[in-house]
């Protein structure tokens, strides 16, 4: 798991920026501590600087005696917790008055005024023993040579600054953990979303094409993203489902003609049916060859992605279909009707166009009966043009009327007619690619085909 | 004719140069792209007959090479893509002619000899073609046999416009479609015949000798006997 986790993307991405923020707090605790630290530091010493000030007032008008009672009545009323701490020596550095019983030796060779930072490990107060301590002090010399030494025990406000550094490390502590934990739960959430892709690609590589990724629902990124690879993976259902389709209906319909085929070989070999059965070879090889052809054809039309974008004149093509069937029809005793209506440009492909209206006439004009009709419409509705071939044959009964776009299939009634039942595969297939929708209905009596575009 | 024909496949070679032999041409062949490119450039040929797929070197890749150094040789190209996608590809290469596989061989014969008789120019110029006693007066778009007019739908003018121009060939029905309707599409029925029998009702019907025959299994032929 620990390994698995480092090698997520969204893992590492989180420990990035925990990483960055850690050095931001790092870097804004380290501000407020330096900050209060100091301030501490400056309140301490503008205290130092006062009592000195207010205590060499006191010598001036008081003289050593006044000093030095003022300074016993310091040591006496000071609090427990401020620890103050002053002394006044001689010259010679001897003690005169003061809660330090001895000048420290740091603070001897300094200028009047400066500052010392010493320790103080005796007796403050006398009796009572202390480990060393810090302290920091100023010391001052007095007309008369006297000098004067005012400070600070340390001690406790290196306690304060220890508690500001402990509370301040502890709260990066606690942001770091809230940080990491965020981290693992938002790239765990990442994670597990992006381990739905990769358990669904991996159960379509299984072979299951069916297969679709669960979407989140949130409409993000990662939402788009399976959208996409959605989209991607129904057009390759559909092709290969295409692909399928064709070697099915290779296996099932080329097998049977194939086989004829074969045994007509057989008996002219064998010395039967003569240049007769030679021409029927010869002819059952075209079919076959066309049927192949129509087939590649189709497939070709379905894996095509969308229209090509030429322009099309439906009227040209219209009027052409009707001009190259209407002698076959009028040879037959049919009467063709055709209205066709200028219509907007399409874009598509105008070959594939003429073939699919071809195989609509072609198949009109072989169902319908001497002096029957066949009617072909170009015109205009709301939702663009419309193509309309209808016929007065025997139509199509309701319950076929899907049926007849699939390959090879053949209504009862057209059995014993020529045909491969591809006619109508290819118009739909035609039809599919330029989103055109293909409604079969009832002439009453008849088959009415509208290509609404 | 000098036909210059490659093609990969020994089967298909072997019989295309049969037939282009039997029916009076001179062949001479070539297995695979590189080969047909040099020989193509090497030589003068009357028509070029290019498989699109070859080891070595594509069909289309040796007419553009031919193509580049201005030669104007009739091609025609030999593919097993048969879309109208292909075709448009194989022309705009350079080629003169596009036919599928798998092929009649009177068809690959058919339209080479209409590529020859393209390449020569055609019917002299003059606006005017004539088999025998039928006369067509292209600019005046007028058709008469032994004097008489005969009056013509606009398809069947063309359509007869096109024989005529290819008069003592074999013309086939995919010809007719591609070159008379101007669509490459796969008529299920042989819908031409009808507009034939129309066109021959006209032309010949009441004149003596025909001149509009079917050749049996290829297609037609217009022929002044």
């Amino acid at each position: 798991m620990p390994i698995k986790l480092l090698r997520s993307f969204a893992f590492r991405q989180g420990l990035v920026y925990l990483a960055l923020f850690a050095l931001s707090a790092l870097a804004l605790l380290g501000f407020i501590y330096g900050f209060s630290a100091g301030y501490l530091s400056r309140q301490t010493d503008a205290t130092i600087a006062a009592e000195i000030t207010a205590l060499e007032e006191r010598y001036q008008a008081a003289g050593l005696a006044g000093l030095q009672r003022q300074i016993a009545r310091r040591v006496r009323r000071q609090k427990p917790t401020t620890s103050s701490l002053y002394l006044l020596a001689d010259r010679n550095y001897r003690p005169l008055t003061g809660n330090l019983s001895r000048w420290p030796a740091a603070a001897r060779r300094e200028e009047a005024g400066a500052w010392v930072d010493f320790t103080i490990g005796g007796a403050v107060d006398g009796d009572d023993f202390f480990a060393p301590r810090p302290a920091r002090a100023r010391v001052f010399r007095l007309r008369g040579g006297y000098r004067l030494l005012v400070g600070r025990d340390l001690h406790d406000l290196q306690q304060v600054r220890e508690a500001i550094a402990r509370a301040l490390l502890l709260g990066l502590l606690i942001t770091f953990l809230l940080a990491l934990g965020g981290a693992l739960v938002s790239s765990r959430s990442a994670t597990r979303r992006i381990e739905t892709i990769n358990q669904a690609a991996r159960d379509i590589m299984q072979g299951d094409l069916s297969r679709r990724i669960q979407s989140h629902g949130s409409g993000d990124d990662l939402d788009q993203l399976t959208e996409n690879l959605n989209r991607m993976l129904a057009r390759i259902e559909q092709l290969m489902s295409g692909v399928r389709r064709v070697s099915d209906n290779i296996a099932h319909d080329l097998r049977t003609p194939l086989a004829r085929l074969r045994g007509r070989l057989e008996s002219i070999r064998d010395g039967e049916g003569g240049g007769a059965a030679l021409d029927e070879a010869l002819a059952d090889t075209d079919r076959l060859l066309a049927t192949f052809n129509s087939l590649l054809r189709i497939a070709r039309i379905e894996s095509a992605a969308g229209a090509a974008g030429r322009a099309v004149d439906l009227a040209a093509v219209v009027r052409d279909a009707v001009e190259l069937y209407q002698p076959l029809a009028e040879g037959k005793g049919q009467s063709v009707v055709a209205h066709i209506n200028p219509a907007p440009q399409v874009r598509g492909d105008h070959h594939l166009w003429f073939q699919a209206l071809a195989n609509l006439l072609d198949n009109a004009v072989k169902f319908t009966p001497p002096g029957g009709r066949i009617g072909v419409e170009l015109a205009t509705t709301g939702r663009g043009p419309q193509i309309t071939v209808t016929d007065s044959g025997p139509g199509i009964a309701e319950e076929m009327r899907e049926k007849v776009f699939q390959r090879f299939f053949r209504a009862e009634q057209s059995r014993s007619t020529a045909g491969n039942g591809l006619g109508l595969s290819l118009v739909k297939a035609v039809a599919d690619m330029h989103r055109v929708t293909i409604t079969l209905g009832d002439n009453r009596p008849g088959l009415r085909v509208e290509l609404q575009f | 004719m000098r036909i210059l024909l490659i093609e990969d496949d020994e089967h298909t070679a072997a019989r295309t140069a049969k037939g282009l032999r039997e029916a009076g041409h001179t062949v001479t062949r070539a297995a695979d792209g590189v080969d047909g490119e040099a020989l193509a450039l090497a030589e003068d040929f009357d028509a070029l007959v290019v498989d699109r797929m070859l080891p070595g070197m594509d069909g289309l890749a040796i007419i553009r090479s031919v193509r580049a150094r201005g030669r104007q040789t009739p091609a025609l190209i030999l593919s097993a893509l048969g879309e109208v996608d292909d075709r448009v590809r194989g022309l705009r290469a350079g080629g003169d002619d596009y036919l599928a596989k798998p092929f009649s061989f009177d068809e690959l014969l058919a339209r080479l000899e209409a590529l020859q008789r393209r390449a020569a120019g055609g019917d002299g110029g003059g606006g005017r073609l004539s088999a025998g006693d039928l006369h067509m007066d292209l600019r005046a778009r007028r058709v008469t046999r032994g004097g008489k007019a005969i009056a013509l739908q606009p398809r069947e003018f063309r359509l007869l416009e096109y024989l005529m121009r290819h008069r003592g060939q074999v013309v086939t029905r995919t010809m007719l479609l591609e070159n008379v309707w101007d669509y490459h599409f796969d008529p299920q029925t042989n819908v031409i015949d009808v507009h034939i029998s129309r066109l021959r009702a006209k032309v010949d019907r009441g004149f003596g000798a025909p001149c509009l025959h079917t050749v049996r299994g290829a297609g037609y032929m217009l022929r002044a006997d």
